[in-house]
Formats: C-alpha cells, structure tokens, sequence
C-alpha cells in the first residue's frame, strides 16, 4: 500500500498557509542554483512554475511537446478567472471563495488546499495586470467582473473570450525573460514518455524529441508535471486534440497514486455533435449564461419546429423553474445533467434531439444588439463559423460536453506526490475542486500551484536533498526508462494491424461516454470494463503504425497517447464502480434523490439531484498501479472537514 | 460532396517535395478543412500510404498551430479565420484544392506541411515582457488603465503567433507580429518602463532571425485571422526611432547602499 500523508499544517484553517510557509525550511541562495529541476508542462501551471522557480534562482529545464510554450491547452480558455477581490464591493471575500468552491465540489476537495487557493487568488490578479494581461477594465480604468455559475458575487476577471490566451501570454512572458537571461531551458517539441525514479525519488525523466525521434534521458532534483487534463480519453472534448495522460500515466506506473479519476466535467454550454467524422467538440463559453435564457419546448411535438415558431408560453426555461435562486447560473453539473433529462424525456432540439436552446432575446432586447456584440462578440462569431447560424437571431442550439478533469495524479498539501521529488500541478493533480470544478477556477489553480504554492513548498523536499548530488543518467534506472521507451515505440512499429490510432480512439470515447459518461450504473460500469479489456487486447495487435521511429511521426505521437487512454478509461470505470454514491459530476443513476426524500419536500433539492454517502464515501480515492494486468489497489484519504459542515448542496 | 487535394508532400526539411493529388473520400460540408484532412489521412493510412502530417491543436482559432497556405491564402479563403475554422461548406463539390505548407526562410519546413516557427519564440525571448518578479506587484487596481488604452491593447494582444503574416509577405516581414507583441506591452502603462528597450531587442532579433523588410503592401493583415491592425506597423516604426534617438540605455553609476 502507498503512504498517503497529506501534511496539512496544523492550526486554524486561515492560518494554516501563513504558518506553513514561515515554518518551511528555506534553502540559501548560493545553494539554489545547485538544484536542477525540470518541469514538463508550460501552461498556465507549468509556465508560472518555471519562471518563478527561476527568479528564486533553481536552475530549471522546462519540456513542452507543443512547438512553442504559449500554444498549451490553457491557451483557449475562454471565459475568465476568479479571484476574492470584491472590487465590486457585492460581498465576497477569501471565506466566501473558499466555500464557493467547497460547495462547488460538493464535499469532496481537500479543506486546506481550497483554502490556501482562494487567499492566493488577490495576488494572481495583481501579478498578471502587472506582467501586462489586457484585463476588461470600466471608463474610470479600474477592473470589470462578471458572474459566473455557482456563485452569487461578480468575482470573475476577464480579457474578452480569450481569457486564457492573455493569462498564459503573460505566464509566457515570465518565462520568456527567464529563458532569454539563461535562468531556464526550454526544450520544445519534447515529450516525456517516462519518469525515472531512484531509490523512490523521481530524478529524472525520458524524452522524445518529436522531430527527430531522439530520446534522450535528463535527470534533476525534483521533477514538477503540469501536463494538464485527461478529458480526450472521451475522444470528443473540449480540449485541444494534443492534450493527453500520458505524462501522469506513465508517473503513474512508476508508484505515483491517481486519484479520483472517475471524477470529469461535463460542461453545459458547447456546439452539439453534427457527424462521425467530428474531431472536437466546441465550447461557448459559460460566461454566455449571464445573458443567455436556456429552453426546450413544453411539448414533444414542437421540437422540430423553428424556435420562433414556438409561443413563450410553451418555453420551458428548466434551470430557472428547478433552481430558482441560481436559475441559468447553476452550477457546471446541475446544469449538465437538467440538459440530458430534458433531452431523455423527449424534449431536446435539433436534428439529433440532443440539443438545448440558449437564448439571447431577451437580453437583446433588453440590452440591444451592440452591448450583447460587445460582451461576447468573438463567440457568436464563432458559433456561425461552426453552424452557419446567428445566435442575434435565433437561440443558439447547445448540449453539454467533456471539458475538464478534477482527477489526477494525488498530491499532499505541498504538492508532492506520493513519489517524494515528484511535483504535480494545475489540471494534472486531483486536490482543489473536489467532484466538481466551478467556472474560472481552473485558471485561477493554474496560476495558484505555479506561482505562489510550488515555489514556497518544494523547498521543503529539496532542503532534504544533497545539492549536486543527483543521479548520472548512465545509471541502471535511467537506462531501465529508456529502454521501456524504446520498446514501447518498437513494438508499435512492428504490430501489423490494420487499424490506425485514431480509429482507435473514437471506439474508446464512445465506449467511455456510453458507460462512464453523464450518468453511471452498476452494470454499465461492469460492462464498460469487459469492453475496455477487449479494446487494449485488440489494440495491442490491430493497430497500424506507418512511418518510422527517427523522424517526425504523427501516428507514432497518438499511438502511444491513445494505450495509455485506454488502460486509464479502465481505471476510471474501476473508480466509477467503486464509489457507490453520486456527487458532483459523478453520477450514479441508484443514488439519486426522488420525491419520498425529507430534502425534496423540504425544497433544498429536486428529484435527480446527486445523493451523497458521506457515513461512507468521504474519502479521496487514490489508485496505486500493481503491475500489467493486476487489479490496482485502492487507498484512502479521508476527507476531515474542519471548517466546514458537509451539508447537502442546494442552489434553489 | 468530393475534392480533390493537391498536397504539398516533403519526408523531411532536407529531402525534395513535390505536389500530389489525391481523390477525397465522400465529404460532409459540415466539416472542418482540417477534419476532412482526418478522414483523408484514414483513407491513406488504409492504402498504406503515410498520412500527410499537418499541425493542429485547439481546433478553434486560438492556439496559432494550425497553419496551411489553401488556394495561395494563407489560412484559406476567408478574412480573420484560421484554417481549423474553415469548413467545408466554403467549397464546391469537384473543386481541386491547393494545399501547401507556409513558406518562408525563418520557418524551415519539418515535414510535408509542418514548418518550425520557433523564430517566433527566440524574438520573444529577447524582449517579449515586463519584468515583474511573482509576488512583487501591486494591487491590480492601483494602476488604472484608460479603457481606451487597454482595448487597443487588447487588440493587439490577439495575436496567436501563428505566423501566417510571414508566410504572405513576398519578403517573409515578420513585422505585424512583432509590432503587436511591442503594442500590446507598450500601450500600458506597465509597460512603459522597458518600452524603448523593449522594440530595440525584439526588432534586432527579428533581424537577426532572417525575416525580411516591410514594404507595407498589407497582405500581412489581409490574411491574418485575427485581424491585426497595420497600424500597429506604425507605431512601432515610431517606437523603435526613438529607441534608436535615445541609444543604448547609460549605465548607472556604481555605488548602491553597499
Ligand atoms: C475550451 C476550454 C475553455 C476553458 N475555459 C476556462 C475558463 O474560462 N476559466 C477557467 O478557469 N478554466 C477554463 N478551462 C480550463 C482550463 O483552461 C484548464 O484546466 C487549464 O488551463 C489547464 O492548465 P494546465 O497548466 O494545468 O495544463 P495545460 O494548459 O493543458 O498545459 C499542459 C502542458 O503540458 C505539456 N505536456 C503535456 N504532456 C506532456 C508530455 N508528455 N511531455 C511534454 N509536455 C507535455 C503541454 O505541452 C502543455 O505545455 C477551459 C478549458 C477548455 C477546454
Ligand atoms: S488549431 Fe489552434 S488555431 Fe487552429
């Protein structure tokens, strides 16, 4: 069994980040730049990391697989980033961020990681507006806000619907002076296929160089994944097509616990699916629900009617009649699952039925035209590139999709992993929203781990590290994880199958979003996994590999990344299965509330809200490798709640 | 519908090229240029031939990696569109596609139509920020910036460093974005510190990476598909005179506090 110590520092819970840091152990400056360490990754976490590491003089190799760090998946965030500014003056304040977003993940994040993430969101904001991000900003030059779901201040920061672009081209931008005075180097077009532990410490890690096909070995003091999401294990996402697990998978056959993985969002608001042939899924921004009144017909037979055919008297606008007190503005997976029930009774829209409206009218009407162009312009403009209609004119039609993933790799308070010297943050670690991430809280985590927590806490292991001590990578273990990578790639090139990778990949993700998908079952599970067996067998002998080893090789990339979904959609139905209880996003259709329940008649829930089991499910689920083809093995941390009461979560 | 593709097909940045022309499979004009891309490199990988590599990621107008010249246009047919936003639907049924990587010195082409544009980065390496150090900024509100001020930036900060300007200029300029990575900094007041020093070291990178002159023909602007501002252009000119008036920055006087 792992040893899952979670470290939490003692004291009261806002205390608790203040005393951690003064009572870390802090290395002397003319020593820190005898430590090496790389970071893979170069998104909102990773970029932050490596510079900020830099600037406190770590000497820092950061590897990205893109061609450049600013092309990460945080790139196309849209919507923005929240922070406890109460710029507004509406009320909000670090304790109500922190329990937002407690709330959010209904009971199941960590109470002092979540804490320390809403003290540290104030000082994101001023970094980034300092570094240069275009921040929307009112007449008198102060900031703007806007509201996003599952809250009821206006805490969100924004750059017009590309949020992300300009909070990574300010992470960037950090990075870039840092690479260009030598504090980092930046190795591009490198993926790392495989960490490299010594005596249970990651040293080191093993890298392609995807134009050439050379791998190489680097070894380091401390290794930090900031890798992002596994979400395109459903093959249709949100995410960018790169985006991939294999970086925390393979970490992850090398002892470091995955926690949570069944836990994945399912965002309301995207473009619905139009063909097979489609590669992803594109999301409208949540911001658009400030505005946007969401709808399906009262009755069956109008759904194939022209929206403005139907009278507004046979709207039903669902959120607002379920969840009064938060209406279109209900949480991520609330409004996700209305969406399916509406659509499983009969009621959804388009030509697949699997389909929503979102309507602009009345706030255009209300608003007018331009300040509606003004406020989300660039994403009207993108619906009518994609289905060459006018949201000004009639509603957008939307359905929700997989965006984003609270699992991930297990992480301490400090942000180790169970491997000690092995780091893990942004997207890739499990341990800030619980069972479901609110808007804008991905960015603001990002930047949370990379600026303000990584480079206080990894001072606490490497002050237990011999400088200039770190393993040569001729060494047994780095010549191990290069010849596992070797032969991994070998054995791809020499299987004669006759199906490519791709093909691959849509059968994973329908076989995920049929059994591990918006609502889970037992049996479903069960299935899920014989199917997924059946897949990484078929796999391992029918996939077609063209082209070769040494040169740049596209099938070659995605062949290694879809194994390696494959065996984690496993893990994930494993997980799904395991946790007899639905919160959040994780859904399982047995635990549900329905009419006889005290809750419904007392008004806090509807029937088909999530039922939580905290007597028995309070717990982070973290999943330790046993070895191929063994059952991975369970461990758990308990979720201890000093704060906060676990209460059931109402939005009506 | 159905196309035919003539592709751009090239092993490696030393090997020869040539065009070849491929029959589509059936097509849905609902697709995506780069999903019908997909389904012709499924097709290809069936007949065992190596599918034409291409770059791709977000696969919605945002992360610049996706490139293509289609038709001569950089970006394809339409105006502030990259090509994983053009569908299918801007073509005809039997039309003959021309597909092609960018081309241009300082992108040095990686296979078929992938090219590196790692130049892009090196320019930014050089000058590309305002050096804050994490942890040392002000409050957020205690600089306001005119609004007017920070939309023009913002206009600027658009840019996705996709490098579709370059490929369209006859000289490889990679001007336009270079003055909106200057513009978006310089227009702040955050920026003002390092502003002149700033242009000075990005330009002579730029420079220094091969791109060419500006002779301002605007087809930089016309195919970018963020629809960066010419002006930009300008005011860079004018920053980097100046920058060149004031000379290298006068080193400080020793001494200090000791
Ligand atoms: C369409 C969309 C919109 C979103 N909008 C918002 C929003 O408005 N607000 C919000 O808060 N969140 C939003 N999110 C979520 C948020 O953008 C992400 O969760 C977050 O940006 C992830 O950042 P990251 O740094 O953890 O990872 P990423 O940005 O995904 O970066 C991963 C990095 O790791 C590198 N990498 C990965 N594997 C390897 C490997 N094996 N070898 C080498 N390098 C590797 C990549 O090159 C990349 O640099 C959105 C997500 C999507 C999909
Ligand atoms: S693929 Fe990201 S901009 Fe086209």
């Amino acid at each position: 069994m792992a040893t899952l110590n979670p470290n939490i520092p003692s004291g009261p819970l806002d205390h608790k980040w203040e005393h951690h840091k003064f009572s870390s152990k802090l290395i002397n400056p003319a020593n820190k730049r005898k430590y090496k360490v790389i970071v893979v990754g170069a998104g909102l976490a990773g970029a932050s990391a490596s510079a900020t590491l830099a600037e406190l003089g770590y000497e820092v190799h950061n590897f990205v697989f893109h061609d450049s760090p600013r092309r990460a998946h945080s790139v196309a965030a849209q919507g923005g980033i929240n922070a406890a500014k109460n710029y507004q003056n509406d009320g909000d304040s670090v304790h109500r961020l922190f329990y937002d977003t407690i709330k959010g993940g209904d009971f199941r994040a960590r109470e002092s990681n979540v804490h320390r993430l809403a003290e540290v969101s104030v000082d994101i904001i001023d970094q980034c507006a300092a570094q240069g991000v275009p921040f929307a900003r009112e007449y008198g030059g102060l900031l703007d806000n806007r509201s996003f779901g599952g809250a009821q201040v206006s805490r969100t920061f924004y750059a017009r619907g590309q949020t992300g672009q300009q909070l990574l081209l300010g992470a960037y931008s950090a990075l870039n002076k840092m690479i260009g005075n030598g504090g980092v180097r930046s190795y591009t077009h490198s993926e790392m296929l495989d960490l490299v532990v010594v005596d249970g410490h990651a040293k080191g890690i093993i890298v392609r160089d995807l134009q050439t096909g050379a791998v190489t070995r680097h070894n380091a003091d401390a290794v930090v994944l900031a890798t992002g999401g596994y979400g395109n294990v459903y093959n249709l996402s949100t995410y960018a097509r790169g985006s991939n697990v294999t970086a925390s998978w393979r970490a992850h056959k090398r002892g470091a616990c995955f926690a949570n993985p069944c836990y994945t969002q399912i965002h309301p608001t995207c473009i619905p699916v139009s063909g097979d042939y489609q590669s992803k899924l594109t999301l409208m921004s949540e911001s658009l629900r400030n505005d946007g009144r969401i709808w399906v017909p009262k009755r069956k037979e109008d759904c194939k009617k022209p929206p403005a055919e139907i009278a507004e008297a046979d709207r039903d606008y669902y959120l607002e009649r379920m969840y009064g007190a938060f209406g279109n503005l209900a949480p991520r997976d609330i409004a996700s699952r209305a969406a399916k029930y509406m659509c499983d009774e009969g009621r959804g829209i388009g030509e697949t039925g699997l389909g929503v409206y979102l309507d602009f009218s009345a706030a255009i009407q209300r608003l007018g035209e331009d300040k509606i162009r003004e406020r989300y312009g660039n994403l009207f403009a993108m619906y009518h590139e994609i289905t060459d209609e006018s949201a000004y004119k009639t509603p957008m039609r939307i359905y929700p999709a997989v965006h984003y993933t609270m699992g991930g790799l297990w992480v301490d308070y400090n942000l180790m992993s169970n491997v000690p010297g092995l780091f893990v943050l942004g997207e890739a670690n499990f341990s800030d929203h619980g069972a479901n991430r609110l808007g804008a809280s991905a960015l603001m985590q990002g930047l949370a781990d990379g600026y303000f927590v990584l480079p206080a806490t990894i001072a606490t292991y490497l002050a237990g590290v011999k400088p200039d001590k770190r393993p040569a990578t001729d060494t047994p273990a780095f010549k191990q994880a290069e010849e596992n990578v070797q032969g991994l790639t070998k054995g791809f090139l020499a299987s004669k199958g006759k199906r490519t990778p791709g093909s691959f990949h849509k059968q994973l993700g329908k076989i995920m979003w049929d059994h591990c998908g918006m609502a889970r079952t037992k049996a479903g599970l069960e299935q899920g996994i014989q199917l997924l067996g059946a897949l990484r067998e078929e796999y391992r002998a029918g996939v077609n590999v063209l082209g070769a080893a040494t040169e740049w090789n596209q099938s070659l990339e995605q062949a290694g990344r879809i194994g390696d979904f494959i065996e984690l959609g496993e893990l994930m139905c494993r997980d799904a299965l395991m946790r007899e209880e639905s919160c959040g996003g994780h859904f399982r259709e047995e635990y549900q509330y329905t009419k006889e329940d005290k809750e419904v008649q007392d008004g806090l829930v509807n029937p088909g809200d999530v039922k939580r089991r905290d007597d028995e499910f309070a717990f982070v689920a973290a999943w330790e490798f046993a070895g191929e083809g063994k059952a991975p093995v369970l461990n758990k941390e308990p979720l201890v709640y000093e704060e906060v009461k676990m209460s059931t979560r109402s939005y009506k | 519908m159905k196309v035919k593709l003539k592709v751009w097909r090239q092993k490696n940045r030393d090997a020869s090229g040539e065009f070849k022309t491929y029959q589509s499979p059936e097509l849905n004009p609902s697709m995506s240029f780069l999903e019908m891309l997909d389904v012709m490199n499924e097709q290809l990988a069936a007949g065992g031939e190596e599918p034409i590599a291409f770059d791709h990621d977000c696969r919605e107008g945002i992360c610049g990696t996706c490139s293509l010249v289609i038709d001569g246009k950089p970006h394809g047919p339409h105006k502030g569109v990259a090509t994983c936003q053009t569908y299918m639907r801007s073509f005809k049924e039997g039309d003959e596609i021309v597909v092609e990587p960018f081309r241009a010195h300082p992108f040095p082409l990686v296979k078929d139509l992938v090219v590196d544009r790692k130049a892009f980065d090196r320019i930014q390496h050089a000058g590309g920020f305002i050096s804050v150090r994490t942890g040392a900024a002000p409050d957020a509100n205690s600089i306001p910036v005119p609004k007017e001020a920070a939309d023009l930036a913002m206009d600027a900060a658009q840019c996705i460093g996709c490098g579709a300007c370059v490929a369209a200029c006859k000289n490889a300029s990679a001007m336009l974005f270079v003055s909106a990575k200057v513009s978006h900094l310089g227009l702040l007041p955050q920026g003002q510190p390092e502003r002149y020093r700033r242009v000075k070291a990005m330009v002579d990178q730029m420079d220094a990476e091969g791109f060419g002159n500006c002779t301002v023909t605007g087809s930089c602007e016309a195919v970018c598909p963020k629809e960066i501002s010419l002006d930009f252009i300008a005011r860079m000119n004018r920053d980097y005179l100046v920058a060149l008036l004031k000379g290298d920055a006068k080193k400080p006087s020793g001494g200090g506090a000791g």
